[in-house]
Formats: C-alpha cells, sequence, structure tokens
C-alpha cells in the first residue's frame, strides 16, 4: 500500500473539517455527544444550496423538524435523495418536466426507513428521466457536472446522488437501480454503490421505471456507509408485495482478506469491448484481491452478451405501462385538448423527453399483439437463462468481479447521438438485476484522472459477504476520493 | 325460409363484497360522496404498488367452487394497456392466461372461466343526458375504482334470451347465497355483457358474433339479446352479412348502437404484472373455503324433491329464489306442516306480496303460515277460506286461528245441518245444472259446488260438498 498511502484518506487524521467525516464516522460523534447533528446538517446544506453540479433538484431551506434525536442510529447525518423517491410535500419529479412540481401525498417506504432511523432528508438529486439513462444527460431539469471534470457526465441515472456524495455536498445518498444506475454512476464518480438483492428494499414509494427490476441502494463514499445505510433500507414492506424480510441484519464490515474467497472473472464482461485504462485497473485490483488472498479463476457467464438485448426488451415494454399514468388527467403536467385523446397526446409530447419517448415506444411495440413471443416472450426465456448462468457460477465461486463500466466519465454531448453507444455502457451491469442478484462498485483507481469501478456481484441475499469483501479490497486499493470535495459547494470552516 | 338458431354466451361481471378495495385499504361504499375513499394506490399516484386482497381470493375461489370449477393452484395477474380517465393507472391489473379458475357448470350452462380483476372507477359526464355525447365534460369519482371483480364466462351454451334471462337470475341466487355479492343489476353489482350470433338451425359452425354491452337489468338483457337476435337474422334474411362489433342496447328506444368495429379493437398488450407475485391457493385454504360452502340452489332443489317430496318444478321454484327457500323451510321448522302443502301455499303468499318482496320481511310470520297449513289439513278451514285468511295476514299480520274466529270463516262440516241446506239450496236454484247430473253428466255439478262455496264464503269443504251433491242427486234416480 506504499504507492498510494498518500492519497488515503486516513482516518485517524484530526478533523479539519466537518465534511471530512464519513458518514458512519459523524454518525458516531453526534451519538458520543461529540457533535451537534444541526450544525453538521447545516455544513451540508449550505455546500448544497451553493451546487454547481446541478446535483440537486431540490434542497432543504432549514434544519429537520422535528430534529432527530441523538440517539439515532443514523445520527442525524443528513441524505440526499434521488428525485425519484417519492417524499411528502417535497417536489419529487423523477427528473421529468410531466411531474414538474409534483408534490406527493406521501413518502416512500425506504425514505420514511432512513429518516425514521435518524438520516434527515437533505434534498432531492437530479437524475435522468424516470431513470431511463446512463449519463444524466436525460432529466428534464439539466444534465448533472462530474465533479472529477465537470466537461463530463457523472454517469446515470442516479447521477446527482454519484457527483453529490463525491463532492461532498451530501455525507450519502440513495437512488435506484434498474441496469447499473447505482453502480456505474458510482464507478464515474469514485464512490461506492451497491444494488442489493431484488426485493431486498421495499419499492412501495419509487416513481417506478421497470418494476421487475428497480431496486433502491446506497450511494457512500466508503463500504462501511454502505452497510450502515442498507442496514436501515432492507425489510419486508406490507405495501410491496415482492419485498422479502432480510435474513438477519446488515453487519458492519470488518473483514481485511480475502481469505480463501474465490472470485471469478467472466471472460464475457471483462474483456472485448472495456477501455485499456479500465482493464488496467480491473486487473490491478485483482493482483490485490489475490494478495489478499483470494483464488482467482476465469469463469463463463455464456448469455451474459445478450443481456443487454434482454433488458431493452423487458424494461421498456415494463415503463411503457408504468408510464402511462402520466396523462394529465388527475396530477403534474396537462395540455387542454379540445378531446381526451389529443389532452393525452399534447401533454405526453410536451412532457417526456426523448429517451423517455423512445423507450414507450420500444416497449408499447415489443408488447403488442402479435410481436409478444418473438420479443418480451424471447426476452423473459434469456433472462432466466442468465439467472441460470449465474447460479451455475455460484456453485464455484463465491463472487463474479467485472470493471463496473467499460469506460470512464465520457464528455458530455459526446454519446447523445448514438442511443446504442450509449446503451453499451450497462453492458457489465445489466445482468445482475435480470438475474435479482446484488452487486457493489467500489473505486479501484484512476485512468487518465478518472475513476474506475471494480463490481462484484455475489447470490441473493449476499450482502454481508459482499459487503466484507469489497471493505477488504476497498483497504488494499486505499482509494483517495477527496479530489473533487473542494470547490464543488460552500467550503466550511472547522 | 331459413330457420335460425341463435348461440349465445354470457361474460357476467361480479363485484365482490369485501371490506376493501382489491389492491389498497380503502373501503367499498355506494352512495358516498365522490372521492372520500382513495388513496395513493387506487388514485394510480406515482411510485404506489398494489397488494392483493386476501379476501377477494377467497370470494373468488369460493365462486370457483361453487360453479364446480379447477381452481388453479399458481394463477397470474397481467396487466391490461389501454388509456381511459376512469382507469387510474391507465392499465387495469386482470388475469388473462393463467385464471384463477377454468372449466365448470352452473345448472346446464358450462363455464368456461372465472377470473379476477379489479373495477374502472366511475365516469360522470357532466350535461343533461348523462351520456358522454353531447356533455361539456366528465369528471371522475374514484371510490369505485379498485373494487374487486370476479369476471364469469360462460360457454356459448345459451339459444334464447329466455333462457339467458333465467340463467342469469339462478348465477345471481347462487352468488348471494355463497354471501360473496350484493349481485344488484341496478346497483351495478351484478353486469352482463352478451356475446351473440345465429346460424342456420341445424348447423353446427359458428356465425359472426357481436358484443352486447353493460346490460343493467335483467328485463334489459332479455331484451336487448332478443332484440340483436332479431337483428342479425333479418340482416341474413336480406342477403346480409353481420360484422363483428361492440353493440350498446338502450332499453328507452330499443336500439342497438355501435359503439366499435373489430377495427377498432384495442390491442390490451397483456403481459404479467410485475408488482404482484403469482397467486398461490394452496390445498389447505381451498379445503377451508370448501368448509364454509352453504348449500347451493341446484343442491336444494335436489334435496326439496329427493326428501321433501316436491315436484321438481316447484323444488326450483322455491330453490332458485333463495328467500324463498329459507322461507320455506322456517315455515315447516315451526310446526312440522306437510312439506308438499306448505310448498303450494308459497306462491300463494308470493302471489300477495309482489315477488320481489322477500317473505321473511312481509307481516306473515313463519310460524302463522304454517298454523294456517296445518289448519287447512285438518279441515279446521276450508281451502278457499284459508285464501282470504292469508291475505288478511299479509295486510295486518296476526294470528289465522284468530282471523278464523273473529271473522267466522271456519269449516262448515258435512255434517252440519247448514251445509245440506245450501246443498238443497243450490239445485233448487239452479235445476238445469241438476238434472244434467241426474242424467249422469257428473262434469254439471261444478256450478252447484260453485253456489255452495260462494254462500258459505268458502267456509264449506269443495270436495265434501261434491260428494254431497252427487250423493243428493244421483242417489235419488
Amino acid at each position: 500500500m506504499t504507492e498510494s498511502d498518500s492519497r488515503v484518506r486516513r482516518l485517524d487524521h484530526p478533523v479539519s473539517t466537518l465534511i471530512d467525516l464519513t458518514a458512519a464516522e459523524a454518525a458516531e460523534l453526534v451519538r458520543a455527544g461529540d457533535l451537534d447533528p444541526a450544525e453538521l446538517f447545516e455544513a451540508y446544506r449550505s455546500r448544497a444550496a451553493a451546487d454547481e453540479l446541478n446535483a440537486f433538484t431540490w434542497v432543504a431551506d432549514g434544519p429537520p423538524a422535528p430534529a432527530p434525536s441523538r440517539d439515532a442510529p443514523l445520527g442525524g447525518v443528513p441524505l440526499a435523495v434521488k428525485d425519484l423517491f417519492c417524499t411528502e410535500g417535497v417536489p419529487s419529479q423523477a427528473g421529468s418536466r410531466i411531474l414538474e412540481g409534483y408534490r406527493p401525498p406521501y413518502t416512500a417506504t425506504v425514505v420514511a426507513k432512513l429518516t425514521g432511523a435518524g438520516a434527515p432528508l437533505l434534498g432531492k438529486t437530479n437524475q435522468d428521466e424516470f431513470a431511463m439513462g446512463s449519463s444524466n444527460e436525460n432529466s428534464g431539469f439539466g444534465p448533472v457536472l462530474n465533479p472529477w471534470d465537470r466537461s463530463r457526465v457523472p454517469g446515470g441515472s442516479s447521477g446527482g446522488s454519484a457527483a453529490a456524495v463525491a463532492a461532498g455536498l451530501a455525507p450519502w445518498a440513495i437512488g435506484t437501480d434498474t441496469g447499473g444506475s447505482i453502480r456505474q454512476p458510482a464507478a464515474m464518480c469514485g464512490i461506492v454503490g451497491l444494488k442489493p438483492t431484488y426485493g431486498a428494499c421495499s419499492r412501495y414509494g419509487m416513481i417506478a421505471f421497470a418494476s421487475s427490476l428497480d431496486q433502491a441502494g446506497p450511494l457512500t463514499r466508503n463500504v462501511t456507509d454502505a452497510a450502515l445505510l442498507l442496514r436501515h433500507m432492507v425489510g419486508h414492506d406490507r405495501r410491496d408485495s415482492t419485498s422479502i424480510e432480510f435474513p438477519g441484519e446488515i453487519e458492519l464490515p470488518r473483514s481485511e482478506d480475502l481469505a480463501g474467497i474465490h472470485l471469478g472473472v467472466p471472460e464475457e464482461l471483462a474483456g472485448d469491448g472495456v477501455a485499456p485504462g479500465v482493464l488496467e485497473s480491473f486487473n490491478a485490483t485483482l493482483r490485490l484481491a489475490e494478495g489478499l488472498g483470494a483464488v482467482i479463476e476465469p469463469c463463463r457467464l455464456p448469455h451474459a452478451p445478450h443481456a443487454l438485448s434482454a433488458y431493452y426488451v423487458i424494461a421498456p415494454a415494463e415503463a411503457s405501462a408504468n408510464l402511462a399514468r402520466f396523462d394529465g388527467v388527475r396530477y403534474g403536467l396537462r395540455i387542454e385538448a379540445d378531446e381526451l385523446t389529443e389532452m393525452y397526446s399534447r401533454t405526453r409530447a410536451a412532457g417526456f423527453g426523448a429517451e423517455v419517448k423512445r423507450r414507450i415506444m420500444l416497449g408499447t411495440y415489443a408488447l403488442s399483439s402479435g410481436y409478444y413471443d418473438a420479443y418480451y416472450g424471447t426476452a423473459q426465456k434469456v433472462r432466466t437463462k442468465i439467472a441460470e448462468d449465474f447460479k451455475d457460477a455460484f456453485t464455484r465461486f463465491d463472487f463474479i468481479v467485472t470493471p463496473t463500466s467499460p469506460w470512464t466519465a465520457f464528455e458530455l454531448g459526446s454519446k447523445t447521438a448514438d442511443p446504442y453507444a450509449m446503451y453499451l455502457n450497462d453492458f457489465c451491469t445489466v445482468p445482475m438485476p435480470l438475474a435479482g442478484i446484488p452487486a457493489i462498485s467500489i473505486p479501484s483507481g484512476l485512468s487518465d484522472g478518472l475513476p474506475v469501478g471494480f463490481q462484484l456481484a455475489g447470490p441473493a441475499f449476499s450482502e454481508n459477504r459482499l459487503l466484507s469483501a469489497a471493505h477488504a479490497l476497498e483497504g488494499a486499493i486505499g482509494f483517495d476520493g477527496s479530489g473533487p470535495m473542494t470547490g464543488a459547494g460552500a467550503e466550511v470552516s472547522p | 325460409m331459413t330457420d335460425y338458431e341463435p348461440v349465445i354466451g354470457l361474460e357476467i361481471h361480479v363485484q365482490l363484497a369485501t371490506r376493501t378495495k382489491m389492491f389498497c385499504g380503502c373501503e367499498l361504499s355506494f352512495g358516498d360522496p365522490p372521492n372520500v375513499h382513495t388513496c395513493p394506490v387506487c388514485l394510480g399516484l406515482p411510485g404506489a404498488l398494489p397488494v392483493l386482497n386476501a379476501r377477494s381470493v377467497h370470494h373468488g375461489v369460493m365462486i370457483g367452487l361453487a360453479l364446480e370449477c379447477e381452481i388453479a393452484e399458481r394463477s397470474l395477474f397481467h396487466r391490461k394497456n389501454y388509456f381511459y380517465p376512469d382507469q387510474a393507472k391507465n392499465y387495469q391489473i386482470s388475469q388473462y392466461d393463467v385464471p384463477l379458475c377454468r372449466g365448470g357448470r352452473l345448472a346446464d350452462v358450462r363455464i368456461h372461466r372465472v377470473h379476477l380483476e379489479e373495477d374502472a372507477a366511475k365516469l360522470v359526464h357532466v350535461g343533461e343526458s348523462g351520456r358522454i355525447h353531447g356533455s361539456s365534460r366528465s369528471v371522475v369519482d374514484f371510490n369505485r375504482g379498485g373494487t374487486p371483480l370476479v369476471e364469469i364466462v360462460t360457454e356459448p351454451d345459451f339459444h334464447s334470451a329466455e333462457q339467458a334471462h333465467e340463467w342469469l337470475s339462478l348465477l345471481r341466487t347462487t352468488l348471494k347465497q355463497l354471501g360473496v355479492s350484493d349481485a344488484k343489476m341496478e346497483e351495478g353489482s351484478l353486469r352482463c355483457d352478451a356475446n351473440v350470433s345465429v346460424r342456420p338451425a341445424g348447423s353446427t359452425a359458428l356465425g359472426t358474433k357481436t358484443e352486447l354491452k353493460n346490460m343493467n337489468s335483467f328485463r334489459f338483457v332479455e331484451r336487448g339479446i332478443r332484440a340483436e337476435i332479431e337483428r342479425q337474422i333479418a340482416l341474413l334474411q336480406a342477403g346480409g352479412e353481420v360484422e363483428q362489433e361492440t353493440l350498446h342496447f338502450d332499453p328507452g328506444s330499443g336500439r342497438l348502437t355501435s359503439l366499435r368495429s373489430k377495427e377498432e379493437a384495442h390491442d390490451y398488450r397483456y403481459f404479467p404484472e410485475p408488482d404482484l407475485v403469482p397467486l398461490v391457493v394452496d390445498a389447505e385454504m381451498l379445503e377451508a373455503v370448501r368448509a364454509e360452502l352453504p348449500e347451493l340452489p341446484a343442491a336444494r332443489a335436489a334435496r326439496f324433491e329427493r326428501e321433501l317430496g316436491l315436484s321438481a318444478e316447484r323444488a326450483r321454484e322455491l330453490a332458485f329464489r333463495s328467500e324463498l327457500g329459507d322461507y320455506f323451510e322456517l315455515v315447516l321448522a315451526a310446526n312440522g306442516a306437510d312439506p308438499v302443502s306448505v310448498a303450494n301455499w308459497i306462491p300463494q303468499l308470493v302471489e300477495r306480496i309482489g315477488s320481489e318482496t322477500d317473505p321473511a320481511q312481509s307481516r306473515v310470520a313463519p310460524g302463522a303460515l304454517a298454523a294456517l297449513v296445518a289448519m287447512v289439513s285438518a279441515k279446521e278451514v276450508g281451502r278457499e277460506a284459508a285464501r282470504e285468511v292469508l291475505t288478511r295476514l299479509v295486510a295486518d299480520g296476526g294470528d289465522p286461528q284468530e282471523i278464523v274466529q273473529a271473522e267466522g270463516l271456519g269449516a262448515m262440516s258435512a255434517d252440519d245441518g247448514g251445509v245440506a241446506e245450501l246443498v238443497d239450496r243450490a239445485i233448487a236454484a239452479d235445476p238445469d245444472a241438476a238434472d244434467k247430473v241426474r242424467a249422469g253428466n257428473t262434469n254439471a255439478v261444478g256450478p252447484l259446488v260453485g253456489y255452495v262455496m260462494r254462500e258459505s264464503k268458502g267456509r264449506a269443504d269443495g270436495g265434501e260438498v261434491r260428494r254431497l251433491i252427487l250423493a243428493r242427486l244421483i242417489d235419488r234416480i
């Protein structure tokens, strides 16, 4: 670790500013009575309010009322929440102009659990419209800038949450992952992002993109923060029939090694198409893992190359129905017209962006009479095959590891003209949600000054083992993510 | 000219009488102010998710068992996609290719399938007619949105409008007996669509069918189907062809108007509802529901026939209207009167209280009817007089014994000199009839008996009177 030591933000440093504290550290200080949670909240609130990255679509205008209890497990550490989580009385627009100004009458279960555990709402973060995108350029409220390089995208769709955490505008955040929307922006912003097992977290109150894939998860500065946040997110919710009680509790990871852990490297996802700089960081991380005692072997996920095609049938099909409710009748935008169908048509034409329209059309087509079997039916079969591939792989391996994204953050506007190139972004992250399994992305280093993500995927409900392994690797990698934390928001005096 | 045979299938929507809606905890209501029973789920707010009401599954399984269907151990919900303001999500959660129940039978009609789905909200068209045409705007009441429904689809086993009507009343009785629905067509808790086609008599191929939508009373179902059969036959006889379309029957004008043609038919783009898990009905649940099943009309009719000796027709008459069957059994329980006699008195009661009234709600206590029937059997009161007593019971209630005494309606015994005197008077009053009887034409005795019955105010026993008259006239020769 000698080479990277200079970049490690040492936890035993004297605390110079509040924002240097990780969320778990801040929570401990508050709980010990050594830190005033109101001061902590205001430190972040003023930074978020001065956001220059367009990471926030709404920021709290004062301290939370009532103030969280000082002995609450999350210690009053403020939380940034992706726009698509419904928050009572607070704009919840899912990045879409069709929901501009929409303030729901209820709060999403996951948000209610976290605020209940002592993480008050700091603000709502920008995102690709209805979570459809990999660059955050599809937001109805403008793109988010990558705090490592403001000419570049932060990734998407949870780009606002990732940028806010990376830039120190928020201590931690939640997002949603459908095909990589937590892991890919986490990778591009140099932070940790975890997509839990499907059903681990309630989807109630999450404005849906693709119901069979969407999962909420944490975006944090390190693995410990991710574990702490996730601990208070999971659990069965009687309002979500697809949610399941998590077996046991999410533990704070302690592991420092990977002794006896078998890592499978699928040739389908860790070779062709991955940028050389990304591959280099990936391979360096594998060597670190070996140094920690891991056994690394190639493996096969034969159907993984078809994951993207299946995903781009299933997700748009579900979205075409999920987004039908945005019709101008009950809430959100309405463009008046003399006839009902004309009102529908004008409202949706004006309210939805180009990518959302493209996916509604794709999904509608895929479900149409005469095409259903060929598209939706086939995609479901592929999905089953992909899940079987993982199941087979997990009989030999503890985890499958891949680069999170084939590339580092790209220039704003460089892929917007080519939807297919944009979709390829999700090549390494799409197979896991299709199989319903958890996966985590941790920063593995920099390539040309831009963060690279390393992904570990495990069997369903293996979150504790996954977090342990990620924690051990994180220690070995010693990534310094502090670079973008200056300059993006208001400075805080110690 | 060719004879045509109608072929009809019914699709019936039944609102289930659960306490709450199908996918949320909002209460079901009828007649409350608009939009008071709503929540994020039934308003289709962003982020809301459906959770299946277990009671609606229970009711669905119960209907399936009552209709002798096969209950699927695992069935699926689908999304049926179409844009309309009465559907908050712009899709309806329904069952599609893997429904809860398949096959089955009710009386002589086969059931194709039974599935669960959610009801739409109510659209109110603001304007004079209350219909969409000519209205200035429409508003939506979401109180009804999300009410649990069962859709029952029959095989095309009906061949007349009357048969459809009769079968629907049997279905209604069955549903009410199960306690799963109010089954009131006027309130929309029972709704019926009909698929109608005709074919040349003797042909086995099916003709082109049309679909008649939302006829909201039993009478309108019958009239609508009859009108459509006539329209199709007239069309074919004039050399035309029936077009596949959806029709609306206007009971006011008796007219059928086209709602949409085959070309305008929706592509509903069904796909499995990802917000719900497959519906599993295990053996334990199936047995629990089976144990709760009450005796159903068909079984009750069979029992009335087999155990109580009623005619098949009378048994069905009582069993297929459960309130009549219930009342009938209450009367039997009151004093053990002869079932066949009691059964014959029920139509008399219905005639007096009207066919829409539940006899249990009338002034005639089951014990009173039981007492009356017993008095008739014991010849303490004549049949005619008993009918008069029943009329009084219906009007004022009370005890038949007291009415008989107070009104002097007690039977006149044949040994009573009064009857003999009346017989003499009858013969004197109608010598022609008396002569015919004397000449051996016993049928001519009728007017003479009638005279005695009239004069005795029904107190004399008709059979006794007849015997007395015949003995008097024929024995003299």
